[in-house]
């Protein structure tokens, strides 16, 4: 992309392991001053800046848009970042008249304000938040990125109140077994949730790393579900309704759903399965012989992570990944494996361990056991990784 | 974890007076605690039955959000429509991004009607479960372009017609909020709740 620009300042030779000569332009508008020693630089300002030399950006299509994990660090997403998907776009909604009604089997019937749910007592919470149809690897194309083939996932510190809090709030009645989430944008999204889940660790949040929710994470608040599908953690929300059953929306019954074997439809699988992805190095990267560090993250819907393994020999042998603490309940774990690289092709992958001692499965496993037709939703397979001799990494697809 | 003579005094006292104590009291008891010993669930034990935070609710004002059916056909509204008026809707509103006989699945919204139960291909004859659901969703998210701009008669009409494209009601049906609850899907038999539950087998 650099080279052959017409507005290249200046030509660098550098030395590669492959003893070969590679020209890097650099553009003139990205260069600064010879020696930043010797000029005063930018005042201090109001808003801070990514560097001009970085260039992180979410893909957007029709209806999403994927986190670059191959340019992350950490376990942090950046807000900006944070993937999107939605079904009527992104709303305008203004605080000042943002409410949120709890209503039907509850003893009081309740209008809260934000300013209202700002004021009960708060709780933050690192999660990730994943979109369950999270897997575009199945195909023959391998430039793909670990964006392209899983970039609807990311992870924010949230804040908001528990819902559980509400839920005595408002005195939610012994036989609620269900309430159901609406939102207000143009799709009034919906989506039925058991009540055991309000009172088990939902959330209904207004805060993502320490600012206001971002507009396309559901500003100015969303219920947030710790572990499950992202779909069900509706966004711009304005109503929570009791009832005793599920309500049937579009999205948990045409949508949100995955035929299984037998012809049967599996409904309601809210949790999302562990899954490990290596984000470096990985396609459109390209590396060098000699030491790396193999990195990547894994979480789990159902707890923590308890261990990642990393394969450089294309599934033979196995090697435990050193995982970067803390390691969190329901979160984005970051993972790393050291490895030298001698320079022949080989295939690298990483598979996860959760708390309840499942395993990552291959794409072959997750079909045997759901079906062919199975879809997209729920894929969660381990992901491999084609080293070329020449140091080009590519995806590696399964079947 | 907060000491018993700590909770009696804060019982009475406002929300702000409950956090003061709360945190000098944890100081004292837990020092440097770490992390991992404080959950992210709140010592509810100090905390008073409410917090009298929100207001009452108004039948009202609950009357102009509760827009959702349920399969028993609660919330569904007076009114209905024929399969007659739903195609002329349909045709009118619709064949833009479903396609004209709605068959058609290389379209912007997908394909809604099913040419036959056992296809693959998801439609409303093959794959959804309820009836109901297609009048709520109708009325609250299409057509995509002007959501929410359809009569309640309209929206009978239009989910009339597409039950009679999918083959599960005649041309002469009359649907409303009795006759909609009672059309039975030929897909509803298929689904069942979710079996994962974590541990080595896969599902
Ligand atoms: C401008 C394009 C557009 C128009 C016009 C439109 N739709 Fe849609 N429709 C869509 C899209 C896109 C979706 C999928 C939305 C999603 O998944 O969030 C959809 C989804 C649907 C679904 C759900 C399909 C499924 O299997 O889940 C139904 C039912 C539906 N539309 C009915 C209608 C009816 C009836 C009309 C006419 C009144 C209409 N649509 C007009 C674009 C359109």
């Amino acid at each position: 992309m650099l080279l052959g620009g017409a507005a290249t300042a200046a030509v660098a030779i550098t030395q590669t392991s492959f003893a070969k000569a590679v020209q890097i332009g650099i553009p003139e508008k990205a260069f600064g001053p010879d020696d930043p020693t010797k000029v005063p630089g930018a005042p201090p300002g109001e808003l801070g800046t990514r560097s001009k030399f970085e260039k992180l950006l979410k893909s957007p299509s029709e209806i999403s848009s994927r986190t670059p994990l191959q340019d992350l660090y950490g376990i942090i997403t950046p807000a900006d970042l944070h993937f999107e998907r939605h079904h009527g776009g992104v709303p305008v909604i203004d605080p000042a008249k943002y409410e949120l009604v709890i209503h039907g089997m509850v003893d009081k019937p309740t209008v809260f304000t934000l300013a209202d749910l700002k004021r009960f007592p708060s709780v933050s919470r690192i999660c990730f938040l994943e979109c369950s149809g999270n897997y575009r690897g199945r195909g023959t194309n391998q430039k793909l990125s670990p964006q392209d083939i899983c970039g609807l996932t990311s992870q924010s510190e949230w804040t908001g109140v528990l819902l559980s809090t509400l839920f005595r709030e408002v005195g939610v009645q012994p036989k609620a077994t269900w309430f159901l989430a609406e939102g207000s944008d143009a799709a009034v999204m919906t989506r039925s949730v058991p009540v055991s889940k309000g009172f088990d660790d939902a959330m209904i949040v207004y805060a993502q790393n320490g600012e206001p929710l971002r507009p396309e994470q559901g500003y100015p608040a969303r219920l947030f579900l710790p572990g499950w599908e992202g779909n069900a953690s509706v966004k711009w929300l304005r109503r929570l309704e009791l009832a005793d059953q599920p309500f049937m929306t579009r999205e948990e019954t045409s949508k949100y759903t995955e035929p299984i074997r037998n012809g049967k439809i599996r409904q309601f699988s809210f949790t999302i399965d562990a899954r490990s992805v290596i984000t470096y190095p990985t396609y459109p990267a390209t590396i060098q012989k000699g030491w790396l560090e193999i990195r990547g993250l894994a979480w789990s819907g159902r707890g923590k992570v308890r261990q990642v393994e990393v394969s450089t020999d294309n599934g033979k042998t196995w090697h435990l990944a050193q995982l970067q603490g803390p390691v969190l309940d329901k979160a984005h774990t970051r993972f790393r494996y050291l490895w030298q690289w001698n320079g022949s092709e080989t295939v690298i992958m990483s598979r996860v361990i959760d708390e309840t001692d499942y395993l990552q499965p291959t794409l072959r496993e997750l079909l045997t056991a759901r079906g062919a037709d199975t879809g997209g939703y729920h894929l969660n397979p381990i992901t491999a990784w084609e080293v070329k001799p020449n140091g080009q990494v590519l995806f590696r697809p399964e079947v | 974890m907060i000491p018993k003579t700590a909770c009696l005094k804060i019982l009475g006292a406002g929300l702000t007076g409950f956090l003061l104590v709360a945190v000098q009291a944890s100081d004292q008891a837990w020092g440097n605690s770490p992390v991992s010993e404080q959950s992210v669930k709140p010592d509810t034990l100090g905390w008073p039955a409410r917090f009298g935070l929100g207001r009452p609710a108004t039948a009202k004002e609950i009357a102009v959000v509760d827009i959702d059916v349920w399969p028993d056909g609660t919330g569904l509204p007076a009114g209905s429509g024929t399969v007659s008026a739903g195609k002329a809707l349909y045709t009118a509103q619709c064949t833009v991004c479903h396609g004209a006989t709605g068959t058609e699945s290389a379209t912007l919204g997908g394909r809604l009607v099913a040419t036959s139960l056992t296809g693959r291909e998801k439609a409303i004859g093959n794959y959804w479960p309820y009836a109901t659901t297609l009048f709520d969703y109708i009325r609250r998210a299409m057509p995509l372009t002007a959501p929410g701009s359809l009569s309640n008669d309209e929206v009978y009409s239009l989910t009339a017609f597409l039950l009679q494209a999918n083959q599960i009601i005649d041309s002469t049906v009359v649907i409303n909020a009795k006759t909609l609850p009672k059309v039975v899907m030929p897909a509803q038999k298929f689904f069942v709740p979710d079996d994962r539950k974590g541990g080595r087998e896969i599902r």
